[in-house]
Parts: structure tokens; sequence; C-alpha cells
């Protein structure tokens, strides 16, 4: 009977911080189908909002800006990264030690300290404001992920295997390749997946760094909270999600079947 | 010579970051520093670190520390018995938090604040509820409370997830045995429990409190620019062209983040190099 | 600060990526690829423009960019900025290049005094013969021989307010100050505005220097907002807000009377005895543009009278284009004294004057311990 209770109330708990958690969410979609303009008023369910969604060209091309720039940076800081940790792997402790604490510098400053750094670095060098800073900075701030990913697979793999390799007349490429990269590759792809996010979830620095012409979503949303917000984002907004919930689901569903076989 | 040949090709590997972090990491901080100690006419100076006698600045770095204080203890709160709960209900943890807690962070964060404001405001979801069963509406929005609201909202997670990786990896048995040695629930909590889930907990307070502290995004939605946090001086001094008054306060800040960072790193036994999966 | 990410969040998340389950995270991402690929493909990003505009907030009907893009073949990159304070340094700075931009009155004269402003060649813009000569006239007050900017609207600075949520009539800034509006004031989030608004209730010049009449008014602002009148500093919101009825009072520009009056006919604005700010917003070129002619081109389709009309239709905001003002078909509006308010309301109003650096500091520092407070 007590712990059905508690059992019952566990639940509970779980349940009240679900709301908390989704509440907002739930507003969004439900506002993505207001009929009116106005977040303030419930004008009917339209799917009008989703039509004008893809008449919008601001919202798509931020869209695209935001998943070009998440694309683009996360792959050259997986590049960037895997090599400098395969160098850095053999390093002496000293510089290594010192190469690591530099690097963990942009994710454990605030956010707003590496934005502003970056926008007087690129002023300084009147270098203008745009894409391509913007993109500078995104690279920047994902190595640093990709080391954290990369680096525990790199110290699990067994170095002598490489040597050995090298010694039978392998190039340092060939040996890589066959040698060290399955071993590391879960973390390669994981360090690249999560590169992708932050730099998609990123607004701070992306708010210091831009120039005119370059929106991600983001700082399109930002500066539409000023001025109320278009409700074409909300509808981009729930099926960006409604993907993200299905492809979760995909992959969940697919790794347990595979476990089970 | 294969020695040799190893070390040419480990340079060339690192060159490309060592070179990239000197540009964008290294190089930039020097700038802030720069401008932070300097005036106008590039005059060594303490002026721009000064700013923070300045009352408003004091006043808004203090208000930030308050706020960011109570959003850390409000999401200690919350955290620790949910954290429990889930290490009690031992589910398939993978999926289960991947959707409770991942799935919100992929809609964006400035839309997920932006929709407490729908829920806040004074014509809005929730004071319609409560004129709707009669009570009188509430004052919420554009509140410092709003504002803690916001940032526990978008730190709990940060404050959950490292308090919940270190409970599961708490043995049972440990557990266990405490309770055959004659320990109840209570104590047990207290002597095995609570001392082993520390360092999640510490590194869930700096978690959630850094953040917190720098934040200019969820005070600007949420408190309607009437409340001004630090990260709100800061961002305006970039705006109106202040950079040495800017720079300062941001190096000011720095100190804290470091303070915080610091506390972090003693408690951080898996810092780098452990595996994490 | 985001190694918590790290170590948080991806731990649980790393289960997604052990082997096993490797086809299905690289399908996954190679879907994301092809689609964001796919995406950029379509709308050609980081892509270089033909003309760079920067304007206010929701200040031009955005079907009059894609007119100008069919009928010209030039790609128009839009952008916006929220208060003439916010916009100066992005183009003082060099750091961004707009091709045209619309400051009001005073920025404009700061940026002729700093050299940031290109001579337009009127040449290229034969329809300024379309713009008033009154307009024309009181623009020389910051751009003394017109040869830097061609006025684009012009209005005034005054109190919207919901007829059922206040008592009778309003006529004076008196209201923002009255403390049966609890929580019920909406303010404007930008410094000259809301200094210029105390300083003109108090009976001062809103370009005063006068160091105690700016602290006197930096203490009605703060008394103001510790009497908890004001609900929020907002800049476009306040349009937003006074139509959902979450506000008694705001502070808005002249030209979002009639645009808010339509979505909400309680809606009456109003221009306060004291006298307020009459302001002109006119577009510029900036020296460092790179598209000078195309931004010519731009000014000129939109002192179009057909485009300048349509123009005014969406945005709402007095047109200083005579020949579009003439084809105006709702007479209402046509003689609206809120549209086209005749001379005894702006007896008592001013124009901004930019005051120099030293008094701009002040007014920032001042401005600030009113926010701060």
């Amino acid at each position: 009977m007590v712990k059905k209770g508690v059992q019952a109330a566990k639940y509970f708990y779980i349940a009240l911080i679900f709301i908390f958690l989704y509440a907002p969410i739930v507003t969004l979609v439900v506002l993505s189908f207001n009929a009116s303009k106005s977040r303030a008023v419930w004008g009917g369910f339209s799917f009008r909002w989703y039509a004008a969604l893809f008449q919008n060209s601001e919202i798509i091309s931020a869209l695209s800006n935001t998943l070009v720039i998440a694309f683009t940076s996360a792959l050259v800081a997986t590049l960037i990264g895997t090599m400098a940790c395969v160098a850095m792997n053999r390093m002496k402790k000293l510089p290594r030690t010192l190469m690591m604490g530099v690097s963990n510098i942009p994710m454990l400053n605030a956010d707003i300290v590496t934005g502003i750094s970056l926008m007087l670095l690129f002023i300084a060098l009147h270098f203008s404001l745009g894409f391509v800073s913007v993109l500078l900075a995104h690279i920047t701030f994902n190595i640093p992920y990709v080391v954290l990913s990369v680096m525990p697979k790199l110290k699990q793999t067994n170095r002598s295997t490489y040597e050995a390799a090298l010694d039978l007349g392998a190039t340092n490429l060939y040996a890589f390749r066959k040698v060290i990269l399955p071993d590391i590759f879960p973390g390669v792809l994981s360090g690249f997946l999560l590169a992708f996010t932050m730099s998609l979830d990123d607004f701070v620095i992306t708010h210091f760094t831009k120039g005119p012409g370059v929106d991600t979503l983001s700082t399109k949303i930002y500066s539409e909270v000023r001025k109320g917000i278009k409700p074409e984002m909300y509808a981009l907004s729930t099926l960006l999600f409604l993907s993200v919930l299905i492809l979760l689901v995909i992959v969940n569903r697919r790794s347990d079947k595979t476990a089970k076989q | 010579m294969n020695n040799k040949r190893q070390t040419l090709w480990n340079h060339l590997l690192a060159t490309p970051y060592v070179l990239w972090m000197a540009a964008f990491i290294v190089i930039p901080l020097f700038f802030i520093l720069y401008y932070g100690l300097t005036d106008a006419d590039g005059r060594l100076t303490l002026s721009g670190l000064a700013q923070i006698t300045n009352p408003v600045n004091q006043k808004a770095l203090w208000l930030s520390l308050e706020l960011s204080l109570v959003s850390t203890v409000i999401c200690l709160l919350l955290a620790y018995p949910l954290a429990m709960i889930l290490r009690s209900l031992q589910m398939n943890s993978t999926s289960f938090i991947v959707l409770i807690f991942i799935l919100p962070m992929w809609m964006n964060f400035l839309l997920r604040t932006l929709a407490w404001q729908t829920l806040l405001d004074k014509t809005g979801v929730l004071n319609t509820f409560l004129t709707g069963v009669g009570l009188p509406p509430q004052n919420l929005i554009n509140t410092p409370a709003a504002i803690i609201l916001g940032m526990v909202y978008n730190f709990l997670p940060f404050m959950v997830l490292p308090i919940y990786n270190v409970l599961i990896k708490i043995d049972r048995n440990v557990e266990n045995a405490a309770r055959d040695l004659g320990a109840n629930g209570f104590q047990t909590f207290l002597k095995i429990i609570l001392p082993l889930s520390l360092p999640g907990v510490i590194s869930g307070i700096t978690m959630v409190f850094v953040p917190a502290l720098t934040t200019f995004v969820i005070s600007d939605i949420l408190g309607g620019a009437k409340i001004l946090l630090i990260g709100n001086v800061i961002e305006q001094e970039f705006q109106i062209l202040n950079w040495h008054s800017g720079s300062g306060l941001s190096l000011v800040l720095m100190v804290f983040i470091l303070i915080s960072m610091f506390v972090m790193s003693k408690y951080d036994k898996e810092a780098e190099g452990t595996a994490i999966w | 600060m985001k190694t918590y990410f790290i170590k948080t969040l991806f731990v649980p998340l790393s289960g997604l990526f052990s082997k096993k389950r490797l086809t299905s995270v690289l399908t996954a991402a190679a879907l994301l690829t092809v689609f964001g690929l796919g995406l950029s493909l379509l709308s050609g990003c980081g892509k270089e423009y033909d003309l760079y505009v920067y304007n206010w907030g929701e200040y031009m009907d955005e079907d009059v960019i894609s007119i100008f893009e069919e009928e010209t073949g030039l790609k128009v990159s839009y952008d916006t900025f929220d208060t003439n304070e916010d916009m100066y340094p992005k183009v003082a700075k060099n750091a961004v290049r707009y091709d045209v931009i619309c400051p009001s009155d005073y920025m404009i004269q700061r940026m002729i005094q700093d050299d940031l402003l290109a001579e337009i060649n009127f040449d290229n813009i034969p329809n300024i013969s379309n713009i008033g000569a009154q307009y024309l006239e009181s623009s020389r007050e910051f751009d003394p021989e017109n040869k830097y900017s061609v006025p684009y609207c012009w209005g005034t600075v005054g109190i919207l307010y919901n007829k059922t949520m206040v008592n009778g009539p309003i006529d004076s800034w008196s209201v923002l100050f009255d403390e049966q509006y609890q929580d019920n004031i909406l303010m404007q989030k930008s410094v000259r505005d809301a200094m210029g608004i105390a300083l003109k209730y108090l009976g001062y010049s809103l370009n005063t220097t006068n160091e105690a009449e700016l602290q006197e008014a930096r203490d009605l602002l703060v008394a103001q907002k510790q009497s908890g009148v004001v609900q929020a500093y907002v800049i476009d919101q306040v349009r937003d807000k006074m139509i959902g009825n979450m506000a008694a009072i705001g502070v808005i520009y002249s030209g979002e009377a009639i645009y808010t009056q339509r979505e909400n006919s309680d809606l009456e604005y109003v221009v306060p005895k004291e006298g307020s700010n009459v302001w002109i917003d006119s577009w510029v070129i900036p020296k460092n543009a790179k598209h000078k002619e195309n931004a010519e081109k731009f000014i000129n389709f939109l002192c179009r009278p057909d485009i300048a009309l349509k123009n005014f239709e969406y945005i709402t905001y007095s047109t200083p284009n005579v020949a579009a003002q003439e084809l105006i078909e709702d007479e209402d509006i046509r003689n609206s004294s809120v549209a086209f308010p005749d001379s005894s309301v702006l007896e008592n109003c001013e124009t901004f004057q930019y005051l120099g650096e030293e008094a701009d500091n002040l007014y920032n520092q001042l401005w600030r311990e009113v926010l701060g407070e």
C-alpha cells in the first residue's frame, strides 16, 4: 500500500517536471496553428502559417544558413580536431597539457566574452563581418567538442599495432586509415554531431560576429522578438522539433531491434 | 629515421590547430585584455576595470549574482530528487533521458524562452487560467521571478544530468551493505549516497551558475528591460561602442568564471582522458 | 562553461553511437547532410547581394522589395535595426557595409559630422520631385544643403492609449507618471525618446545639454519606474501589446497609430500638449557603400508615387511623398490628423539635434541609471 503510494508520488513528481519542461513547447506548437497573427489572441485553428512558411524566403534562407554553417563548421572542426588529437596523443605531457588547456577556453568561457573577443579581432583586422566570420567563429568553438570526443577514444587505441604497421612499411596515412581510424571512428562521429548541435543552437557568438544579410535562425528570432515573432517561425520550429523527435524514435527503435538480434 | 619521420608527421598534424588556436582563441582574448586596460588614446588605465565600481554596474553585478544563485539553488532542489527517482526506477536510461531532457533543446532556446512570455503575460495563458477558476490574475512577467524561472527552465537539464550520472554509478551493494549494518534509509542517504554524489552536485552547480550569471537574453525577453543584469550591461556597452568599459567589465566577469572553473576542476576527476563511453 | 554538455548530456547520448547503432546514426547524419546541402543549393546561401539595405524594424512592405528585385534583377539583402543608437556603431566601426540606411534626423547630422555619408547623386533620383518641398526644407536642419538624404517618413512621438482602460481623454505626458496605471504603461527603450519625453514634460527643450535639467529628467524617470507604473521598456512591441490589450498606455511613433487602430478600435493616439518630438527618417548612403548606384536606384524607386503609396498603406507612417498622398483612396486616412497633422499640433514639437559626444555620453549614463534602477 505504502509502496504503491510512494511509487505514485514518484511518477507524479516526474510528471510535474515533464509539464514544466514541455509547457513552452506545447505553447509554441499550439501557436503555430493559431490563425491570428497576435500571440495574445486565439483566432481559430489553421494551417496558414505552414503554407506561408515556404513562401517566406527570409526564414528559409536563415534555416539554410543555419544548416550550412552548422554542417561546414562541424566538418572543418572534426578534421582539424581529429588531426590535433592524433598529434597530441603522441606529444610529451607539457605541450599536451598546454594545448588542451588553451583548447578548452572557448568551452569554459562565457559565450558573451568569446563572441566579443572574436568580434574585436575581426574588426581590428578590417575583416568585414558576414558569413565567413560567423563560420570561423563556429569552427573555433566547435573544435574543443571534437577534441573532447576523440581524445578518450584515442587513448584506448593500442599504440603498438600502429607502430607495427609502420615497421612493416605502411605509410603514416595508410596506417592511420587502417589501424587508428576504425577504432576512433565513433568518437569522431559523435564529435561531429555534437559540434553540429552546438553550432545549431548558438545565438550569442553568432550575434556578435554576424554581418548584414547573414542571419541564422537564432539571430533571426532574436531580431523578431523585439518587433513581434512571425507565426511562420512557430511553424518552422514545430516542424524541426517533430523531425528530430521522429529521427530519435527511429534511431532508438532500429538500434533496439539490432540489439535484440 | 622512423622517429624523425614520425615527429615531422606529428608537427604537420598539430600545426593547423595550433595556428587556429593562436589566431582565434589567444589573440582575441588579448584584445579584450588590451581594451579592458587602456583608454581611448591607448594609454594604460584601470578605468575600464573601475567601471564595476559605478553604482549602476555594481548593482547589476550583485543582482546577477543573486538571481543566478537563487536559480542554482532551485535547480538543485528540483534536480536532486528527480535524479534519485530516475535512478530508483531503473528505466532504460538512454532513450528515456534523451527523450525527456534533450528533446526540448532541439527547439531553439530563444523560442522556448519566448514561449514563457506567452504563458506569463498579463493576458497570457496562466492568467487566463487563473481568472477562469476565479482567482485574481498575477503579475508574473517582467519581474525578477520571471527571470529566475527562465534560468531554471533553461539550465535545469545541466543540473539533473550530472547528478544522475554520478548516482547511477553508485554500486547498489554499497547501499545494501549499509542497510545490513543497520543504517536506516535516511542514514544511508546522508552517509553514503550524498557524499558519493557530491562531484555531480558540484559540477551541476557550476554548470548552472556560470551561464545564468552571464546571460543577457533571458533577462531581455522575460524582464521587459526593466531588470539590468551584468550581461545586459556588457552587451549595451558594446552596442554604444564603449569597448574599453565593456572589456573591463568582461574581465571582471571572467574572474567569477575562473573561480567557478577552479572549484569545478577540484572535484572533477574525470576531466580529461577517461573514456566516457 | 560548456563542458557540462559533454559530460552530462553526452554521456547518455553516447549510447546512441555504439558500433551497433552506427548504421542508423550514419543514415541519420547522411539524411541531414543531404537535406542541408539541398536547402543551401535552393537558396544559394552565403551569396553576395547587389544591394544591402539597413532599415528600422517593420518599416517597409516586403513586397516592395520583391517588386524592386523583379524590376531591376538586383538581389537585395534587407536588415533591420531597433534604434539609431544600435545602428550607428555598426556603420561607424566599418564592421559591416550597408549600401543604403534609414536613420533619423539627429543621427544623420551626426553621421555627416563624422564624415560617414556619401553625397547622393540626384541625377539618379529624378523622383525626388515627388517629395514635398516643405520636407526638404525641414531636412535642412540636419542636412543643410540637402546633399546627403532623401526623406522617407516623418511623424511625431505621442501616447497611444486604450479608451476602455483609462479615465477620460488624455492630452498630457502627466499620465505616464500617474500611479493609478500600475504596471500598465509601456515606455520606449530608446535613450533620446525616453529622456525627451521627461524633458518635455518638465518644460525643457529635448535638446538640452544642461546637466541639472537632464538629472531632473533622470530623477523623474527613476521615480516613474519605482512607482511601478512601467510594465516594460520596449520598442516595436508596444504595437502588439497595445493591440492585445496588455497595457493601457504606450509611448509610440505616430505612424503606428493608424495600424493599431485598424486592429483594435479602442486605441487612440495623441500628441501631448506639452509638445513632443517631430522627426524625419531619411535614406542616406554611407561612404563605404559598395553599390552606390544600386542604392540610388533603390531610393529613386521608393520615391515613385505608386511604390510610396503601397508602402504607406502597409507601414502607415506619414509619407513626405506628396504625389503618393494624393493617391490615397481612403478619405479618412488622407485627411487623418494623425497621419498628416496640421501645424497647430506641431507647434510645441522639436526635432532632435545631435548634441556631441560628451552630451551623448551623459545621456547614455543617465539612461543606464534609469534602466539599472
